[in-house]
Order: structure tokens, then C-alpha cells, then sequence
């Protein structure tokens, strides 16, 4: 490896300084190691606060306990959906970004100081988006659709916090380049590296859409603009809101190659196959602004099928073979591992015990099997004058965005804590449950209000008796029940969340520093080799027969086709229209 | 590993391997069949939204859905003031979102197709007729026809799935599907106020 500091030409060089990482040999710049212990912790606050506002929203839905007032209901939900959707997520992708750049080239990061104002915005958008919702005049939802009318700070708080990111994705940008200058690494960028460039592009794509809308919003807010048009907001609104969630998915497909990586030592099955995947986020997942437009008036369905359907399906596509290659690749490390037995031997013999392996494979398992074929349900034409507006539809991202992303990131922070913060988990036994039942609430919260959805029940709703309506209805039995479990699973998912950030925090505080020494068993446990070394060639060479990994995505294919026919047969049901 | 640069620099060159091959072809192919599968419906299916729309000022369509209201009201909806209107088959109704309420109440016959209109007076709403689950969503200045046939009959309510402020939870509308022929007769009470 290429040793930055000797690079005469550059005078950021010289003052850099590296530790070098017992573990991985990576040469690790201190100034990124700041900025991404900064970006993490400010991910894990607001994750905390997001994560309160939403089991409340649970537990108001949860029509038994009916928690919140009308007023605070609306106002939490605005609260929820903004911390966590945009303001964990981000930060956390800003600590990635970084990562992915600076330690696994081993460079030096670009421009530091640039990197803090973009967190300083960042942190200085977060707050003031907090306090300007709890003032109570802005509870418009995350979406803050016009003609509906927040305080000019919200708005403002997004610009602050979406420029704070854009420098962030500049410095990411800048330090590829460095370390391509300065040669710290030979050949192509590591296919993680990759993965996050997908996700910086999309990022850029995205902070640029919010801008353009947000902007005009703002000063409409300030009464300079006297009319933002309804339909326009959305469609450039949800270039913003649709592809910040694209690029969580480039982030969290990254991370799940890199646990791969780590715990068991899995190589890309093929490059040319994984990059070309990411190749078809960058190329076709924006076009997904459309999900949210399906059963507007005044776009045609020309324009509506071919933006749904990613210029057909070719995100899908991709999603489809990282869906394929990750699990392949695990199964390709496992079998040269030694764990040859049988279809799932490779599987069964994984390090489930080390949280970072369990939660990456089952927000991989989870994002496939509800996130991705609901997603794909929901953003078909038709269908989608079943689900829209109904708690389908948060039952879908919150199976992407929690059970997949959110699980990713909380998985990879247990190689993060040990390998940056350079700490021990402090209770590891805690932390390998804290993953399982984050899981399971994540998946029930997601099933249960798909189900509710499927009953018709609103999304943003307080209360499903409508009891001050002068026009009564309710809906049927089921979805009160769905909505219990719902708050139930939402009650599990906070513990989960609460779990995490005790053992995040304390570790930090009171871990056990991690050494040369002790740095292999602060990883958590790892499979332990039949077979040393047997393999080294590149990729899947020799390990070509992956029966386990076949038999896992032909039962995925099969849900998914019955499960998309099943619901035109639903929608073959309903009145007709023209 | 995937945290390291690929192993030979001319990885492109690579070959793939058969599984991955067959995978992106089932991929691919499942991707062209939901495609043409959203055309296909457009062509056969009998669920598809409207594309006709025009743009419209808020006012005009509230002055328009009342004179609609007018014509054709049959009776009142109980004791809520809400007017029942019942338009003849196959011609065009009106129904009006505005914080907080959908108005007037339609009653409809079963088996007859009708080209309803659908606006806002102020905020974005949402049409979600249940419990049949048609789901459409409404912009005020923006004037959709929709031309439905309900196929059941009974008492359906139209919830606003839009939020669209505080009292976005009160606001409900209601369209009655009578069988065909039968005369409209004022229906038994059915408000909110006794629970």
C-alpha cells in the first residue's frame, strides 16, 4: 500500500496524520475518523428522537390506547417522519460516505473543514426543523404538500440541512479523487467504494431536486411567491423524497456487501455483475418520483408506466441480482470455508451469533421479500388505486427504510464501533438479541400495516372510528386489529431501537479500548474454517455451485410473481373505471 | 473481498457465472412482463383512472357541484343537512372536497356508469371510496372525471386520505348504490352523533 504522507506535492498531505487499523491493516486519517464518529453520533440522536415520535404515532393508531390528542398526533407524525426518514438516515450516509472513501482507500479525506460547515448545516437543519414542528405551526407532514402552508423555518431547516449534505458529497467526491492522485490503492475502487459512489450520485441528484422545489416553497412561505403549483411540488417534491430512499438502498446494499466482507470473507461473485447492478440505480432508480403520482389527475400513463416501472424494470433488476449476489457471495465464502454440507450447510453454520452478520442478512431478507415486492406492487399503475394513500404504503418503506436500511446501519455499526471509535460492545450477548428483536418488530410493524392498507385504512389517520365525523364510518374489525398488533410489534421495534442506542452509547463511553491485541475478538464471533485458506483465487472461481443460494431466490421469485398476480386479481374486483 | 480492489485490474473480462446468468434473464424478462402487463390492462382491463382532466378555478367547481346538488336533490341525508343527490344513469355528478367534509351525498344505481367529477375548494384531498378501496387524489384547480359503474349496492363512504389539516379525521362522504329502478327512499338515520 502506497503511503499518503510521503506524497511531496500536496500540503494537505503533509499534515495529515494516519493510525493504521489493527485489524484490516488500513491506513485510517484521523480527520475522517472524527468526521465519521461526528456524522454516527448525530445519526444515533436523532435516530433515538425520531424513534420516540414514532412508537407515540403507533400507539395513537393503536385505536385501544389512542395515545396523542388530534393536534400532537399530526404533529409528532410530521416530527417522526423528518427524523428519521431524512435526519438518521443522512447522517448515518455522511459517516458512510466517508468510510467508504477515506478508510477503505486509505487516503486522506478532502477537505476537512468543509466536511464540518456541511455537518455544522446539517446538525444547525436538523434542530431547527425540531423546534419549528414542536412550535405547532408547521405540522404539514414530511411531505408538506401545498396549498398547505408550514412556517418559513421548516422549509428553511431542509435547505440548511440538504446544502450540509451536498458539501458532504463533494468532500466524498474530492477524496476519491485524492486518492486516486496520490495512488493509495491499485486498480478499480473496491466494489463497496463503488456501491457508495451509487449512492453519492443519487444523493446529488436528490439534494438538487429538494432545492429546486424547496427553495420557491420557502420564499411562497415568505409570501415573496404568491402560487407553487400543486402538482409540480409533488413531482419535483418526490425527486427529493423518493430518491433520498434510492440512495439508502445504494448505501445499505454497500453495507451489505461489507459485512459479507468482514465476518465472512466474501468476495463479489462476479465485479462485472455487481457493478453494472449499481450501474442501474444510477441510471434508472429516480425515475421512481412517479410512485407518488399514480393516481394523480393530469399526468398521463404513458408517462406514469414508464417512470413506475424504473424504464421497465431495470432497477428492479438490479435490486433483483444484488439480492442474488450477496447471499451468493456468502454461500461462495462459506463453501471455501469449509462448510460444504448439503444445500444449507453454508447457512446454518453462519456466524449468526455476531449481530453485524444476523441484522445484514435479515435486512437482506427482509427488504427482498416485503420491502422490494411491495415496493413493486404499489408502484404499478393500476394497482396502486388500491394502495395509495392507505397505510400500505408506510407499511412498504417502513419494510425498506427500517427493516432494511435501518436494520444495515444498525448492523454495521458493530463493526464501526470496534473499528473506528476503537471500543468493545460492551454487553455482546445484549447486542446480538438487540438485532432479532429490532427485526421482528421492524417486520411486524411493516406486515401489519400492509394489512391494514389492504383494508382500505388511511395512512395519516388519528382516528379510524371517525367518532366527530357527521357522516359515520368505520372501518372493518380486522383493521382494528391490524392496528393493534401494529403498536405491539411498534413497542417491540422501540425496544430494539432503545436497546441499540444504550449499547451504542455506553460502548463509546465505557468500552473496553480495542488493540492490535484483542481486535479480531471485537468483531464479534466468526465462523471458525474447516478448510484454511483452501481457495484463494478470485471470486467464486471453483465455488460456482451455489444450490442454497438458488433454492433462496427461486422462492423469492415465486412469492413475488404470486403474490403480483394475486393483487390484479384483487384489482379485477373493483368497480370498473375509465 | 469487496472492501479491497478487484483482484485481476482487467475485471471486466471476467467470465459469469452460469447461475448469475439465468437469474438476470428471469430478471430481465419478469421486468418486460410487469411492464407490458400495466399496457395490457390499459387495452383489456376494466380498471383504469382517467386521463380526462382540466384545469379549473376552485370557485367554478364549487358554483357547478352546487347547481348539481340543486338539481337533482332527492332528499336530505338524516339529520345532517347534507344533500342527496341523484343523478340520471350515465350522466355526470359532482362531488366537492373541502376542509373538512366531501359533498353532497350521491345515490347511484347499480349496473349504471356515471362520469363523476371530482375537485378541491382549498387543500389536496383524497377520494377513498370504501370499502371497495378506489383510492384517487385530489387537487384543488384540478378538475377529474372519473367514469364509474359501481357493481354492489349499499352504503359506501368516501374517507379523505389526504391530510389536510386538524380536522382531516372528520372528513368523510357517502354515495348510496340502490338497485336499479328502485325508487329513492329517505334511508334510516346513520350519523355520527349516536356513536
Amino acid at each position: 500500500m502506497s503511503v499518503a504522507a510521503t506524497h511531496s506535492g500536496a500540503i494537505g498531505a503533509l499534515a495529515t496524520k494516519f493510525r493504521t487499523c489493527p485489524a484490516t491493516g488500513l491506513k485510517v486519517d484521523l480527520a475522517a475518523e472524527r468526521l465519521i464518529k461526528a456524522n454516527a453520533v448525530a445519526a444515533v440522536v436523532f435516530l433515538a428522537i425520531g424513534g420516540v415520535f414514532g412508537l407515540l404515532v403507533a400507539l395513537t393508531r393503536w385505536q385501544a390506547v389512542h395515545l396523542l390528542s388530534a393536534e400532537w398526533f399530526y404533529l409528532v407524525l410530521t416530527a417522526h417522519g423528518l427524523d428519521v426518514l431524512l435526519v438518521w438516515i443522512i447522517f448515518f450516509e455522511m459517516a458512510v460516505l466517508y468510510f467508504a472513501s477515506a478508510v477503505i482507500l486509505s487516503s486522506r479525506i478532502a477537505a476537512p473543514r468543509w466536511a464540518w460547515l456541511g455537518f455544522i448545516l446539517m446538525l444547525a437543519g436538523a434542530l431547527l426543523a425540531n423546534v419549528t414542528v414542536l412550535q405547532g405551526e408547521s405540522s404539514v407532514m414530511f411531505t408538506s404538500y401545498p396549498p398547505l402552508q408550514a412556517s418559513p423555518n421548516f422549509y428553511l431547516a431542509l435547505i440548511l440541512f440538504a446544502v450540509g449534505a451536498l458539501i458532504g458529497c463533494f468532500v466524498f467526491f474530492g477524496t476519491l479523487v485524492i486518492a486516486k492522485e496520490e495512488k493509495t490503492y491499485e486498480g478499480s475502487i473496491p466494489l463497496v467504494t463503488f456501491g457508495a459512489v451509487t449512492a453519492a450520485i443519487i444523493a446529488v441528484f436528490t439534494i438538487a431536486s429538494g432545492a429546486i422545489i424547496l427553495i420557491p416553497t420557502w420564499l411562497w412561505s415568505l409570501g415573496y411567491i404568491s402560487h407553487i403549483d400543486t402538482l409540480m411540488y409533488k413531482l419535483v417534491w418526490w425527486a427529493m423524497g423518493h430518491s433520498s430512499q434510492q440512495i439508502n438502498v445504494s448505501a445499505h446494499v454497500a453495507i451489505w456487501y461489507l459485512i459479507a466482507a468482514v465476518t465472512v470473507g466474501a468476495k463479489p461473485l462476479s465485479e462485472k455483475v455487481s457493478r453494472t447492478a449499481f450501474l442501474m440505480y444510477i441510471l434508472f432508480l429516480q425515475l421512481a418520483s412517479a410512485h407518488h403520482l399514480l393516481v394523480e389527475p393530469g399526468l398521463s400513463s404513458e408517462w406514469k408506466i414508464v417512470n413506475t416501472s424504473y424504464m421497465m424494470y431495470l432497477a428492479v433488476m438490479g435490486s433483483m441480482i444484488h439480492g442474488m449476489t450477496v447471499p451468493g457471495s456468502i454461500e461462495a465464502a462459506q463453501r471455501r470455508n469449509g462448510f460444504t454440507q448439503g444445500v444449507f450447510g453454508w447457512l446454518r453454520n453462519a456466524p449468526w451469533g455476531n449481530p453485524a452478520f444476523a441484522g445484514m442478512f435479515l435486512s437482506l431478507v427482509l427488504f427482498g421479500f416485503l420491502g422490494g415486492i411491495s415496493g413493486v406492487v404499489l408502484g404499478t399503475e393500476q394497482l396502486n388505486i388500491m394502495m395509495h394513500n392507505t397505510l400500505y404504503v408506510p407499511g412498504h418503506f417502513h419494510a425498506t427504510v427500517v427493516a432494511g436500511t435501518t436494520l444495515a446501519f444498525m448492523a454495521v455499526t458493530y463493526l464501526v464501533v470496534p473499528l473506528i471509535f476503537q471500543r468493545q460492545i460492551i454487553w455482546p450477548k445484549l447486542a446480538k438479541l438487540q438485532i432479532y428483536i429490532f427485526a421482528i418488530g421492524a417486520a411486524g410493524i411493516s406486515l401489519f400495516m400492509m394489512g391494514a392498507g389492504t383494508l382500505g385504512v388511511s395512512r395519516r389517520h388519528w382516528d379510524i372510528t371517525f367518532s366527530d365525523a357527521t357522516l359515520s364510518f368505520s372501518y372493518p374489525d380486522a383493521a382494528f386489529l391490524m392496528l393493534g398488533l401494529n403498536g405491539l410489534s411498534a413497542i417491540l421495534a422501540a425496544t430494539g431501537g432503545a436497546l441499540y442506542v444504550v449499547i451504542v452509547v455506553c460502548s463509546i463511553l465505557f468500552g473496553k479500548k480495542v488493540d492490535a491485541s484483542n481486535v479480531a475478538a471485537s468483531l464479534g464471533p466468526m465462523p471458525k474454517k474447516v478448510v484454511q485458506e483452501a481457495v484463494t483465487k478470485y471470486g467464486s472461481a471453483g465455488t460456482w455451485h451455489l444450490p442454497g443460494t438458488y433454492v433462496l431466490v427461486g422462492v423469492f421469485f415465486t412469492a413475488f410473481v404470486l403474490y403480483y398476480f394475486v393483487n390484479w386479481k384483487y384489482l379485477s374486483e373493483l368497480w370498473p373505471m375509465q | 473481498m469487496s472492501i479491497h480492489p478487484p483482484e485481476s485490474r482487467v475485471w471486466w473480462n471476467e467470465p459469469i457465472a452460469r447461475g448469475e446468468l439465468v437469474w438476470i434473464a428471469l430478471a430481465f424478462i419478469w421486468g418486460l412482463i410487469m411492464f407490458f402487463m400495466m399496457i395490457y390492462w390499459h387495452l383489456e382491463g376494466k380498471q383504469n383512472l382517467s386521463p380526462e382532466v382540466y384545469r379549473i378555478d376552485p370557485d367554478v367547481f364549487i358554483q357547478r357541484t352546487e347547481e348539481f346538488a340543486e338539481k337533482f336533490k332527492v332528499r336530505e341525508e338524516g339529520d345532517t343537512g347534507f344533500p342527496v343527490a341523484k343523478p340520471a344513469p350515465g350522466a355526470d355528478a359532482y362531488m366537492l372536497a373541502r376542509t373538512f367534509e366531501w359533498w353532497p351525498v350521491l345515490e347511484l344505481e347499480r349496473g349504471q356508469q356515471y362520469r363523476l367529477h371530482i375537485s378541491s375548494a382549498d387543500l389536496q384531498h383524497g377520494f377513498s371510496l370504501q370499502p371497495t378501496n378506489i383510492n384517487i387524489q385530489v387537487h384543488p384547480g384540478i378538475e377529474h372525471i372519473v367514469t364509474i359503474t359501481p357493481t354492489q349496492s349499499g352504503e359506501f363512504s368516501v374517507v379523505c386520505n389526504e391530510y389536510c389539516g386538524l380536522g382531516h379525521h372528520q372528513m368523510t362522504g357517502r354515495i348510496h348504490v340502490v338497485e336499479p329502478g328502485q325508487a329513492s327512499a329517505p334511508q334510516p338515520q346513520t350519523t355520527g352523533q349516536g356513536g
